[in-house]
């Protein structure tokens, strides 16, 4: 595969006798930003801490550039743990240039590149404060920082945006479709889908280890069922019911919501509309990534 | 940015590690309060010693009338019985009679040489008799060598040349009080110097486990790496403190007269520094494995216990090493390798462990310190990132 591309192949785990992934396989192509969303316990952070070798798959491989992911590699790339960690007693900057030196940074280097974040991140304030002094939104402030500022080639980020108020997630996005725009992979796990489905380039969504949809939000949607709005004030009660591949959701007063099948023409249902006299609204509504999560996730939930 | 960063290499890791550890020990206010306690304890005592030794076995003496002809004689014969004897001349004998009473005198001495009296409270001290019937019996000898003709010096310094041999099957050493009491010192602060700083690597685990940074540590460092910067870091600190300990302490009992054999206590210090060094390796990558075991500071003393337990023994068994340095016990116990970093030093301070001893225990003991390490640092690894209940050791091992 191409240049800077994490891949992930065939990646299976398990913990006893539950299988936590199962051949999970998708790639996040330089300058993207990759969505990860799964219901609890899918397998996100399985998936992640098994990128960064902080667990072993059992099966299958992570690849960067072309090559197996080693030790050497993951010092390339900016991880934010879904459990957060930082020394609790060490003051914000120092912890940050220590982590940029593990990573490989040399120390001035390391001291100018903490102070921008900080900056960026809006810690000024804070940088000489221990890290357990801070609220958790500023911890969490601090963490991303720690995932950055060792200038990543890779970025993995677990619920980056979980506990941050509006500002900070606006900045969160901010930094990230930048970093992204200088050709960095950047793959995150979040729940909060809209969130997700307005920020990324494409979407993986796992269920129970398994990955059941990965694409653009557009080509997910793509093959979802449509729903659309009709408000025909003299259409009588029961009017759609009858058109083939059409099913009618709610029906109240003047407005009428239907959904169609896949591959049922919008424009029959229209016409049939104005059959019955003037149409004041024919809205279609896209379904969003929280309906196609829904269904994704409940589909076949049973078997 | 991207331009400038390097891999890093395992030793350039592992110094990382190491002097984050020093300096987030090394400027903590416990450091210094701990170390200036020590200290201040250490000098309290040497002082309390000190005036023990300037006073407790000086005795004062008070002569009066014609009896303060034998000031000279007096200091000149007590000294050669190693007694400190202070000799002050009294004017008024009603005087220093009462002041025998009140315990200002110890002992007042009265009459004309040849014939003594000597006044105290209770007794007189055998040796302080001895020279005084001495001093007694030379004059009486002096008048009737006179009588006789002869010369009293003359035939003094025929008598005086009269000498006995004597052949000792064992060298006696004077100093030997003071080589116990170094014994001792040593030993308590290497028994405490290593279970305090071993429980701290044991600590800074589980602060780095409950508070998760592992998982970021561990993307970039491998677990070793992160073990012996961890090791080493805390080891220097401890290296550090003992030598401030040890250099201060010497420098204080050697100005306050305590400590005479400036020499051995330095010996001893050295060996000392290197025991630390050794026995904190020994015991660090163990307490490592047993912190990492557990996920909450609250659970560190459980599994701690049976180390410090251990080290508790070597300390205790060191009263009666340091009582009977050349016992069969104390040699065996000295060389066992979990008990020589404590025991082996005090007997090197007494002078008891010789060359050979020295060097098995040396080679016992770096042989344990490999098997060890190795078995710790594979107990970490698998414990490390495990969180939430304790882990079982066999499952640690097993992993
Ligand atoms: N250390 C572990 N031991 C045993 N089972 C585990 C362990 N870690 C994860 N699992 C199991 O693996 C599965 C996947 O968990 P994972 O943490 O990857 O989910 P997730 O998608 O990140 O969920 P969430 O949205 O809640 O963070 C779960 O069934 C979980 O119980
Ligand atoms: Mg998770």
């Amino acid at each position: 595969m191409g240049e800077r591309t994490l891949e992930i192949d065939r990646v299976s785990k398990r913990f006893g006798d539950v299988v936590a992934l199962d051949a999970v396989t998708f790639d996040v192509r330089p300058g993207e930003l990759f969505g990860f969303v799964g219901s609890n316990g899918a397998g996100k952070t399985t998936t992640m801490r098994i990128v960064l070798g902080v667990l072993a798959a059992d099966a299958g491989e992570v690849r960067f550039d072309g090559a197996p992911v080693t030790h050497e590699t993951r010092t390339r790339i900016g991880y934010l743990p879904e459990e957060r960690g930082l020394y609790p007693k060490m003051k914000v900057l120092d912890q940050l240039v220590y982590l940029a030196q593990l990573h490989g940074v040399p120390l001035n280097d390391a001291h100018r590149s903490a102070e921008l974040w900080i900056e960026r991140l809006g810690l000024t304030e804070r940088r000489r404060d221990e890290v357990q002094k801070l609220s958790l939104g500023n911890q969490q402030r601090v963490q991303l920082a720690a995932a950055l500022v060792h200038g990543p080639d890779v970025l993995v980020l677990d619920e980056p945006f979980s506990g941050l108020d509006p500002i900070a997630v606006d900045v969160m996005s901010e930094v990230l479709r930048e970093k992204a725009a200088t050709g960095v992979p950047v793959v995150f796990s979040s729940h909060q889908l809209d969130l997700v489905e307005r920020l990324c380039d494409r979407i993986g969504i796992i269920r129970s280890g398994r990955i059941v949809a990965c694409g653009s939000a557009a080509e997910l949607t793509s093959g979802a069922s449509v729903r659309i709005t009709v408000r025909a004030p003299g259409a009588p009660a029961g009017w759609a019911s009858a058109l083939p591949g059409v099913r009618v959701l709610a029906e109240n007063g003047d407005g009428t919501v239907v959904e169609l099948a896949p591959g049922t023409d919008d424009q029959d249902v229209l016409a049939a509309a104005l059959a019955t006299g003037p149409v004041r609204e024919f809205t279609r509504h896209h379904p969003s990534l929280t309906e196609l999560f829904r269904s994704a996730v409940t589909e076949g939930a049973g078997t | 940015m991207n331009g400038v960063r390097r891999p890093i290499t395992p030793a350039a890791a592992v110094r990382l590690v190491a002097q984050r550890e020093l300096g987030a020990r090394l400027r903590t206010r416990g450091f210094l309060i701990g170390t200036a306690v020590i200290l201040a304890v250490l000098a309290a005592y040497l002082l309390f010693q000190a005036a023990l030794v300037n006073n407790a076995q000086r005795t004062t003496v008070g002569l009066t009338g014609q009896a303060a002809a034998i000031a000279e004689p007096l200091r000149a014969g007590a000294g050669q019985l190693g007694l400190d004897v202070e000799t002050r001349r009294v004017a008024d004998a009603a005087q220093g009679s009462a002041d025998v009473e009140s315990g200002d005198l110890d002992v007042l001495v009265s009459g004309s040489p040849a014939n003594l009296r000597v006044q105290v409270k209770s007794e007189l001290d055998r040796e302080l008799e001895a020279v005084l019937t001495g001093i007694s019996r030379q004059e009486v000898l002096s008048a009737k060598l006179v009588q006789a003709g002869l010369n009293p010096a003359e035939v003094m310094r025929d008598v005086d040349a009269a000498r006995i041999q004597v052949t000792a099957f064992e060298e006696h050493d004077p100093a030997q009080g003071q080589r116990t009491v170094i014994a001792l010192v040593m030993m308590f602060l290497l028994y405490m110097g290593i279970t305090a700083y071993g429980s701290l690597v044991a600590q800074g685990i589980v602060e780095e486990k409950s508070s998760r940074v592992v998982e970021i540590l561990l993307s970039t460092v491998r677990p070793w790496h992160l073990l012996l910067g961890k090791v080493i870091g805390l080891g220097l600190t401890g290296l550090v403190q003992l030598a401030i300990l040890g250099v201060a302490g010497l420098a204080m009992a050697s100005a306050t007269g305590v400590l005479t054999i400036t020499g051995v206590a330095t010996t001893t210090l050295l060996w000392g520094l290197v025991w630390y060094v050794l026995g904190f390796f020994l015991y660090a990558t163990v307490f490592a494995a047993a912190g990492s075991l557990v996920s909450r500071q609250e659970d560190v003393q459980t599994v701690l216990t049976p180390v410090s337990m251990v080290l508790l023994v070597g300390f205790i068994a060191g009263f009666t090493v340091v009582q009977e340095p050349e016992g069969t016990t104390a040699t065996v116990l000295s060389l066992l390798p979990p008990l020589s970093p404590i025991l082996l030093p005090s007997r090197i301070a007494t002078g008891s462990a010789g060359p050979l001893e020295i060097v098995a225990a040396l080679v016992l003991t770096l042989a344990a310190i490999a098997a060890l390490t190795w078995l710790g640092g594979r107990v970490y690894r698998a414990a490390i990132l495990r969180t939430g209940s304790r882990i079982r050791l066999k499952d640690a091992l097993r992993a």
